[in-house]
């Protein structure tokens, strides 16, 4: 079993936490891993994307090949199409489309989205509307974690027990929202898979 | 033993404790920033009374590192690969003073310039002192590579570079510790004139260097880190070092691997295991993330000998990280790259965060500056760099540590007046200070902005030197009391900021202006802080 996942989005839109559980999950599976990300320069709004690797063997290269990921998780529209070189030609793409604009000349939303939609394996979901439904808009980025899970060959007891991990020095409070979270994602893509 | 999931940075701190530092030294550099900070987070470390704090630069933390390893403790010292030409000095001569307790210096190469101004190699200078050069391919060999590199510093007394690039500094694995080792007692140098380099002694020193570098490079042939893979094919030898060795592997996950395979990890290179992979195959392949070092050492000025692939004749990309497709393509295997990037998606650069000072700052400068033209901007190295993009188009410089100042000195010597200067409080007391007292001596007409943000921004908010103190520092370095203004950066203050930076301007001598307003991050997050 190998998963490999390109997480995608803008600096500051939280796609560490979202590594960081899978990452966790993983462990607690006893699976290989290699998740590399980017620190520094471009943190400050720009685009940002991390290669996080699982598989059962030995993994080589912190970097993911070309065309070789089964996923790209991006919580933002525009930057999900950013890397897909990197998606294999059977993976799946699953975004928000909720619009992160920070720069003048962003694109039309609407093609963005054609672009999303033109792919055969996508999921794509307005996770920030999903987010503040459940009370909690700013756990997005979780949303997004719970609309991968079914694809992501992880036990979900083991990606909620990730998210306890991550956020429990948050306190309960922020880790119930985002279980809650994860849980209208997980639906989403359930219902969309 | 217990397994953690770290980063190659802090496997490089991990590695550090466990093998008994007492002190680790360093200034904030893109990719080198988290070694520092996992050690100030430490439980263990805390409990250790490891010393942790950030130093002004990278010099001053590479010369407390050598002193505490004169006391006989085991120290290391981070820093980025430029922040390696700022302690060169120190760096090099510790070579020839050597050491007494334990020392490591760790330095994160950024190739592809990820973060940085350039892309140098930092194995060069580990080449330039004569010193063992640990390059890890894993994060697991960043712990342990750490852990003994101190061991070798003892064995040989030494300084001993560890030097990481980006990609291991900040990708995250599994990570197997070793055995907790205590740190060293205090104990004076047995040669009390070790560390005294006056030429007569300096020349004593250089030789006692000079006889180790046998013993250097039969610690390469012996070390677990270079291993010599045999294989049928001898069309094709390949040499990989460090991360190198991943990006190759990754080629033959389902694919045998029936050539030869030099892996380096350490140096200087074993030359009997090079020998034995050069005499066996008709050419070699040479694999770097990085300058091809080790490509062009093979190759030779003359190319006399065995022909090597590499960097150098086009086989891979001269420049950037190297990667696992740069590699597929130089072993002519077929990429299956996915689709294209739509048309529709652009680019999207790091900007300043809404609300941050340096906007405000900017705004007044630019808008101060338009009666004089275009081009007398001098600027450094900071988030107020960003400054240099739209909408602002404000600095015309960005060069290293500190030269805002003294460029803009220059340019004000060859006549070009108002000349300015835009610096962020840690990059002057980093390397600015020494430049402001040369303006001063020479009562040179420039404008310096301090745009004091009370933090180290770019790397994440780490503590800046002089905070609170940046006009007395002006001051006690002899600038005029009368120039030294103070002004905060926000909005509501433009037009009144604009006037006094004008005003400046005028002035035919030194003036300092500083911007000060907390960065918007650090504030924020101290607010957070406070609630909880």
């Amino acid at each position: 079993m190998k998963t490999d996942i390109i997480l995608s989005g803008v600096g500051g839109q939280g796609i560490v936490s979202i590594a960081a559980t899978i990452g966790m999950a993983a462990i607690r599976e006893n699976l290989y891993l290699k998740q590399s990300e980017v620190h520094g320069m471009s943190q400050r709004g720009g685009a940002v994307q991390s290669n996080l690797r699982l598989s059962d063997k030995e993994i080589m290269s912190d970097l993911i090949p070309l065309g070789g990921a089964e996923m790209i998780l991006s919580v933002e529209p525009m930057e999900s199409l950013r890397y897909l070189p990197y998606l294999s030609r059977q993976g799946w793409l699953v975004t928000n489309t909720s619009p992160y604009v920070n720069i003048p000349n962003y694109p039309d939303i609407e093609e963005v989205i054609r672009e999303v939609e033109a792919l055969p394996n996508h999921v794509a979901l307005d996770a920030d509307k999903i987010a503040k439904d459940t009370g909690s808009a700013r756990s997005s980025n979780i949303v997004m974690l719970g609309a991968a899970s079914p694809f992501l060959n992880l036990p979900v007891e083991s990606l909620q027990e990730g998210i306890r991990q991550i956020f429990g020095r948050k306190g309960e409070d922020i880790v119930n929202a985002n279980l809650k979270a994860f849980e209208a994602g997980r639906k989403v893509a359930e219902n969309n898979k | 033993m217990q397994t953690l999931l770290l980063m190659g940075d802090e496997a490089i701190a991990q590695g550090g404790l466990d093998a008994g530092i007492s002190g680790i030294y360093a200034y904030p550099g893109t990719p080198s920033t988290e070694i520092m900070e996992y050690v100030q987070m430490s439980k263990m470390a805390k409990e250790g009374n490891v010393f942790s704090n950030w130093s002004a630069n990278e010099k001053t933390a590479m010369e407390a590192a050598l002193g505490m390893s004169y006391a006989g403790k085991r120290s290391i010292v981070c820093m980025k690969h430029v922040g390696l030409n700022v302690a060169a000095d120190p760096f090099i001569n510790s070579a020839v003073t050597g050491v007494n307790g334990g020392m490591v210096v760790a330095v994160a190469d950024d190739p592809s310039m990820h973060s940085s101004q350039n892309e140098q190699d930092s194995r060069f200078y580990g080449k330039f002192a004569l010193l063992p050069v640990l390059e890890p391919s894993s994060q697991q060999e960043a712990y342990e590579m750490t852990y003994k590199g101190f061991e070798l510093s003892e064995k040989y007394q030494v300084p001993v570079l560890l030097r990481l690039t980006t990609r291991l500094a900040h990708s995250r694995s599994g990570v197997e510790r070793l055995e907790r080792r205590e740190q060293n007692k205090i104990r004076l140098p047995e040669d009390p004139r070790q560390f005294v380099l006056l030429p007569a002694i300096a020349r004593k020193r250089y030789k006692v260097l000079l006889s180790h570098q046998k013993g250097f490079e039969s610690e390469s042939e012996q070390s677990p880190y270079n291993a010599y893979f045999p294989g049928q094919d001898k069309s094709t030898g390949f040499i990989v070092c460090g991360l190198a060795y991943n990006y190759l592997m990754e080629n033959f996950v389902n694919r045998e691997l029936k050539n030869p395979l030099l892996k380096i990890c350490q140096y200087p290179l074993p030359r009997k295991l090079v020998e034995q992979i050069a005499s066996e195959c008709e050419q070699l392949l040479v694999i770097e993330d990085g300058y091809p070092i080790v490509e062009e050492m093979l190759k030779g000025f003359l190319e006399k000998g065995i022909k090597v692939k590499g960097r150098l004749d086009g086989t891979l990309p001269r420049d950037g990280e190297m990667t696992p497709d740069h590699v597929a393509n130089a072993l002519g295997f077929t990429v299956n790259k996915g689709k294209d990037v739509p048309s529709v998606v652009t680019g999207r650069p790091p900007s300043m965060c809404k609300g941050c000072s340096h906007i405000d700052m900017y705004n007044s400068l630019n808008e101060a500056l338009e009666p004089y033209g275009e081009g007398r901007v001098f600027s450094d190295i900071g988030c107020y760099t960003l400054g240099a993009l739209e909408p602002f188009n404000a600095i015309n410089s960005c060069v290293d540590m500190g030269a805002s100042v003294t460029m803009a000195k220059g340019a004000a010597d060859a006549g070009l007046c108002p000349s300015v200067a835009v610096i962020g409080d840690s990059t002057f007391t980093h390397s600015g200070i020494t430049g402001l007292l040369d303006c001063v001596n020479d009562g040179s007409p420039v404008t310096i902005i301090i745009s004091d943000n009370s933090t180290t921004a770019m790397t994440g908010g780490q503590t800046s030197s002089g905070t609170g103190r940046i006009d007395e520092i002006c001051r006690g370095v002899g600038a005029d009391p009368s120039h030294v203004k103070v002004i905060n950066p926000l909005k509501k203050y433009h037009d009144q900021n604009t006037e006094i930076i004008k005003q400046e301007l005028e002035h035919k001598g030194v003036s300092v202006i500083i911007a000060q307003r907390e960065c918007i991050q650090t504030a924020t997050r101290k607010k957070k802080e406070k609630k909880k």
